[in-house]
């Protein structure tokens, strides 16, 4: 990927070439900073057609990737923008509301809102489920994320209209951050899939975790942290199966939180370590001053006990 | 320009050489001027003759060569490659020296070099390299780290000597990136570049090298601090504001 066909012989760019690494800068923006990276890409491309044309490409593409939350036109609420919700590239459904929202991706925001019809929308049996499940899960984002959103899709089996038939949801959760005048951005997605297996009379559940930091005065850091995990819980009635799958979630993201402390933690005197040390085996600075021009080398090496 | 240095801030450090050979690609016309500001991971090449490895910079290039500091020859040889005056070298061949014993004591381990040349003043510059990968396949000696490197670019440009003194200018660079893995904890990568400049007038009759490697340990130390808790610090507030932990937690940073 680092290939950017650029040869010293010809080091004039196609127009696909310069395309291509518009793009490339769009999608790999940080959580929370397309629209600067989107300026910096313009002035640099000086070319708005090309521009315009990366830019098409790209932020559908960043805006699914980080679940990027935008308010409905009708206020009715939040609209999670993901691949599970999406019914066509500018066109995504809300399952809370029922409605599908029409999105101006390169401006961020919804331009049109609709209720969605019947054949958009699950069964009342799936529904049960889901609504059931929403329901809780949207208690558990509430009193955990200061500024999380969550959606329940159906994503296989929506017209399932009775027990005896395998259906799967996928549960988003979506909590981002951003402090431009502080230099700091972060964003915590987290994508459960559940396979309700009615043979087996048993919830398969899957998670990821990312959490992603940038902090970025006067220097240029990122976190970037991923987690997957699975379990399992019984198949019961809507409500039941609702409070033991978003128990589940709960527990394996408070577990995940809290070995990503750990791994702050130890920071400081294990991993880093590895790296550099903070000090000499001995405790001391490094003894420089022992400048006696040719016997330097020796001298530092005797003190330090090094053999020769 | 200012674009360019904008996106290189907010792309990850760990694609950093990809951000960059876009850049470059984009604006052959400031080429030099990049390559300066933009700074990348250490590439390191083989001395056979010495047996040993060096790091490579702008600084021991010359066309597409490379100046080992160990036997002061470039790689791929090259005829007529600039080399440094007898003098010049004498204090390379030094600074080498004591430098690998320094980076041994701090890093146990990594790849170290020094060039120095000659000023269009009356003062000379040199500049500093050290290479690590820390991770468990490479130097770590604990193994904590599935991935971990760590590359230092210190340049100082030293001024003529005036009543006994010289005005030292160090301007370092630190790139860093480091990747734990385990069962409960998945990846954790924090990346990381950041630069500061420190100057000092030091009495010339301590050395150039105790006095350079003097600023250079305290820069560094600086920048591992800093690094460690106010930059991975800030990422670690993130999360916990993105996510609070429960009461309760221990929430402070050890001291």
């Amino acid at each position: 990927m680092a290939d950017w066909g650029e040869e010293s012989e010809n080091p004039e760019l196609t127009e696909k070439q310069k395309k291509e690494i518009a793009k490339w800068f769009l999608t790999n923006a940080p959580a929370g900073e397309i629209q600067y990276v989107a300026k910096d890409v313009r002035a640099l491309i000086a070319d708005d057609r090309l521009y315009n044309m990366a830019a098409a490409e790209a932020f559908p593409l960043f805006n699914k990737a980080h679940l990027v939350v935008l308010e409905m036109p009708d206020r009715s609420g939040d609209v999670i923008i993901s691949s599970f919700g999406e019914i066509d590239k500018d066109n995504f459904f809300d399952p809370r509301t029922a409605q599908i929202v029409t999105v101006d991706h390169m401006k961020q925001v919804c331009t049109k809102v609709r209720p969605a019809n019947d054949e958009e929308l699950p069964s009342a049996y799936v529904e049960e489920f889901r609504f059931a499940l929403d329901a809780e899960l949207c208690k558990y984002v509430v009193d955990t994320y200061p500024k999380g959103t969550c959606a329940v899709y159906c994503t296989r089996g929506k017209d399932v209209d009775g027990p005896g038939v395998n259906f799967d949801f996928a549960v988003v959760i979506s909590a981002s951050r951003t402090s431009p005048q502080n230099f700091c951005n972060g964003s915590w997605r987290s994508i459960w899939t559940l396979e309700f297996k009615d043979d087996l009379q048993v919830v398969e559940v899957k998670g990821k975790m990312q959490v992603v930091a940038h902090y970025f005065e006067e220097g240029n850091v990122q976190l970037d942290a991923k987690n997957e995990c699975r379990d399992s819980t019984l198949l019961q009635s809507p409500e039941d199966c609702a409070v033991s799958i978003s128990n589940t979630i709960r527990h394996h993201e408070a577990e995940y939180m809290a070995s990503l402390e750990e791994s702050y933690l130890h920071l400081p005197d294990t991993t880093f370590k590895d790296l550099r040390r903070k000090l000499p085996v001995t405790r001391t600075l490094f003894p420089w001053q022992n400048t006696l021009q040719f016997s330097l080398t020796r001298d530092i090496s005797r003190e330090l006990g090094i053999g020769k | 320009m200012e674009a360019a240095m904008d996106l290189m801030r907010r792309i990850s450090p760990n694609q950093g050489e990809t951000a960059l050979s876009a850049l470059l690609a984009i604006l052959p016309s400031h080429s030099s001027e990049l390559l300066s500001q933009v700074d990348q991971p250490l590439q390191v090449l083989m001395d056979a003759k010495c047996e040993k490895e060096f790091i490579l910079c702008e600084y021991n290039r010359d066309a597409d060569s490379y100046r080992s500091p160990w036997s002061n020859e470039y790689y791929p040889p090259l005829e007529d490659g600039s080399l440094p005056s007898a003098e010049m070298r004498k204090l390379e061949c030094e600074a080498n020296d004591v430098f690998a014993i320094y980076r041994d004591q701090y890093y146990e381990g990594g790849i170290s070099s020094v060039y120095m040349w000659e000023d269009d003043g009356q003062g000379f510059a040199a500049c500093f390299l050290i290479k690590k990968d820390g991770s468990k396949s490479g130097d770590g000696r604990r193994g904590y780290l599935h991935e971990g490197t760590w590359d230092a670019i210190h340049v100082i440009e030293v001024g003529a000597e005036e009543d006994g003194k010289a005005h030292y200018c160090l301007t370092s660079t630190v790139m860093l990136s480091l990747t734990t893995e385990g069962k409960p904890s998945g990846t954790f990568n924090l990346a990381g570049s950041i630069r500061r400049q420190m100057n000092c007038d030091l009495a010339v009759a301590d050395g150039h090298i105790c006095n350079m490697g003097k600023m250079i340990e305290e820069m560094e130390g600086k920048l591992r601090n800093s690094l460690d808790q106010v930059y991975f610090g800030k990422t670690r507030e993130m999360v916990c504001t993105l996510r609070p932990p429960p009461e309760g937690i221990q929430m402070k940073l050890p001291e």
